[in-house]
């Protein structure tokens, strides 16, 4: 049953194999049982994953259920849910219980999927490996020594331990591709602006995406269906007609161009890494694609650029955290500013408070032109880069990350060394376009290795497909982790 | 292709003082020991380093890209939609009183 598709999983509820509250159990004996080692969850709670799944059998004797009625979902703890812990990762919201739902929990709970619990991540999403949570770094279920990646590393660690049928990620700069590489698991950052950011916690505002991460291109086509869609409370997101994710999945892929960008594989790239990707190029020319060779002359520029635009606009976002109106206040102050000072520093983690630091600066009087206004300047460039390449190919491709998944501790205490394990993510972040991570293989020490599929502007649909039948062709998506 | 060269411009080149961390950390509204700011200086200098690439491309004539769909801003009529929920809201407060969020005294 852990290995079911959602397909699968909402057949055998809609036929009555299975109820929900069955169903739910199960997955929450399974997360008492290995949770504890991959600390995978901030939030686990029975009794009201419980009662949503009664309200979902309901619903299914009723007749009136939806492709995920009944499903066990997990969420990211950056999405607000009534009533539930929400801590974005970090000490700062420690005690904040949320008032409101964000819309993608909405959209969840509309189509009666199960809320199982929320995942861990890095601290307002901002790491790459998971070790910046409050609440402890989460395990790799591959090898409980290494990083699951992040920062929807929680997520990651849970569907690729099969403790949740899928679940929910954010993605920034990578937070949903990179986690996805290392843990053998799929996920889809859409199109900036095709799911709302309403109450989904602000890091980087224009870069901010909400995405879905599960085990196969089939399940995330199911998942944005649900997910994708306009809203009005978020100023950003795009009006549009309802799409069906699936619609695409079954074509073949004769004729498929696929763009292989020279600079994601020059130097830089592990050599196990390498191997896997040139696999998955040889899997698709068998199904009927051609390779072109392609350009993005400025992707290069990316990391710099990115860590001038996101910690900006996160300085900016991050100022609401004040300890007047929710989360933390320090226990003892001497005046207002006082108040604000210590509740940051002692609410804030190293990462985040750098973060805010490197984003102050880059805003502050006599630099906002050299550093920010030059970067969005630069991202135009990276974006338009994209755009010529489209001109000659339908999808690109490459590698997700640079190595598998590192060590615990291995890149600690050297920002700069994190940062560029976001390389090939970053740019399709700022130039807005769709992208996801599918599993390809294995590279040294058995860890996943992920391929990189980035689309043009909302062609999510023809992506899934182009993963789908990859995964038709190859079982590298089905592997399991042993002992887990 | 962008040209590429050493970065000459004073704003990249330089390195952060002691006092610039310290205004930072100010305005950001960061308690920090000096033990902290120390370590942030040095960070920072390390980040701005990886930043410092940018200062070599030529942007000119390049409109700046704040968002990836250059659409207009949506608006909406000037309405009340929300209703009132302060007690849901408060229940979160660190400190509240008949209905006020309480911070301590700003006016003597």
């Amino acid at each position: 049953m852990f290995e079911s598709s959602l397909k699968q999983l909402g057949d055998a509820l809609r036929a009555k194999k299975i109820s929900s509250v069955e169903l739910t159990q199960c997955y929450l004996d399974r997360m008492a049982q290995l949770n504890p080692q991959l600390n995978a969850f901030i939030t686990i709670n029975p009794e009201m994953s419980l009662a949503q799944a009664k309200a979902a059998d309901a619903r299914l004797a009723a007749g009136s259920a939806d492709a995920l009625t009944g499903i066990p979902i997990a969420q990211k703890d950056i999405f607000c849910a009534k009533d539930w812990l929400t801590t974005c990762g970090s000490k700062m919201l420690h005690n904040f219980v949320s008032p409101y739902d964000a819309h993608i929990i909405s959209q969840f709970n509309n189509a009666g999927a199960i809320n199982l619990g929320k995942t861990n991540m890095d601290e307002f999403a901002m790491g790459s490996s998971n070790e910046t949570s409050y609440y402890g770094p989460v395990k790799n279920p591959w090898d409980t020594a290494r990083v699951p990646g992040g920062s929807s590393g929680g997520t990651a660690a849970a569907v690729a331990a099969r403790l949740c049928a899928a679940a929910t990620g954010t993605d920034t700069g990578g937070s949903i591709r990179q986690p996805a590489a290392l843990c053998g698991i799929s996920g889809l950052k859409p199109t900036y602006g095709v799911c709302s950011r309403y109450g989904m916690i602000a890091f980087a505002s224009s870069l901010d995406q909400a995405g879905p991460m599960g085990r196969s291109a089939e399940d995330l086509a199911l998942m944005m269906n649900v997910m994708a869609g306009f809203d009005e409370r978020d100023s950003t997101s795009l009006q549009r007609d309802k799409e069906d994710y699936t619609r695409d999945l079954n074509k073949p892929l004769t004729g498929l161009r696929i763009g292989l960008p020279k600079e994601f594989f020059a130097e830089g790239m592990g050599s196990d890494v390498a191997k896997a990707i040139e696999a998955a190029i040889a899997e698709y020319k068998k199904l009927g694609a051609t390779i072109v060779d392609i350009s993005l002359p400025n992707s290069k520029l990316s990391v710099p650029v990115y860590y001038v635009l996101a910690p900006a606009e996160a300085s900016s976002n991050l100022s609401r955290f004040d300890g007047v109106r929710y989360g933390y206040r320090a226990p003892e102050y001497n005046d207002l500013a006082d108040m604000y000072e210590k509740s940051r520093a002692q609410g804030f983690g190293a990462e985040v408070q750098r973060r805010i630091m490197i984003g102050t600066y880059v805003l502050s009087h006599g630099y906002y032109d050299a550093y920010y206004i030059k970067a969005q300047r630069i991202r135009r460039l990276i974006a338009q880069d994209f755009v010529e390449a489209y001109k000659h190919c339908d999808v690109i491709m490459g590698p997700t990350s640079p190595s598998t998944a590192f060590k615990l501790g291995e890149k600690g205490d050297d920002p700069v060394q994190m940062y560029l394990s976001d390389i090939y993510t970053i740019a399709v972040n700022l130039a807005g376009l769709p992208g996801m991570s599918i599993p390809c293989g294995f590279g040294d020490n058995d860890m996943p290795v992920g391929l990189q599929i980035i689309g043009n502007y909302f062609n999510e649909a023809r992506m899934l497909n182009v993963a789908h039948q990859y995964q038709l062709a190859t079982d590298w998506h089905s592997r399991a982790p042993k002992g887990i | 292709m962008i040209p590429y060269q050493p970065s000459l411009n004073i704003v990249f080149a330089m390195s952060l003082s002691t006092q610039d961390v310290e205004k930072v950390a100010r305005l950001a509204r960061l308690a920090m020991s000096p033990s902290e700011i120390e370590t942030s200086r040095n960070q920072l200098n390390g980040i701005f380093g990886l930043i410092a690439e940018m200062q070599a491309v030529d942007t000119d004539g390049v409109e700046p890209m704040s968002h990836s769909q250059d659409l207009a801003q949506r608006l909406r009529e000037d309405k009340v939609t929300e209703s009132n929920q302060r007690e849901a809201f408060q229940a979160v407060a660190p400190q509240v009183e008949q209905g006020l969020f309480l911070v301590p005294k700003v006016i003597e």
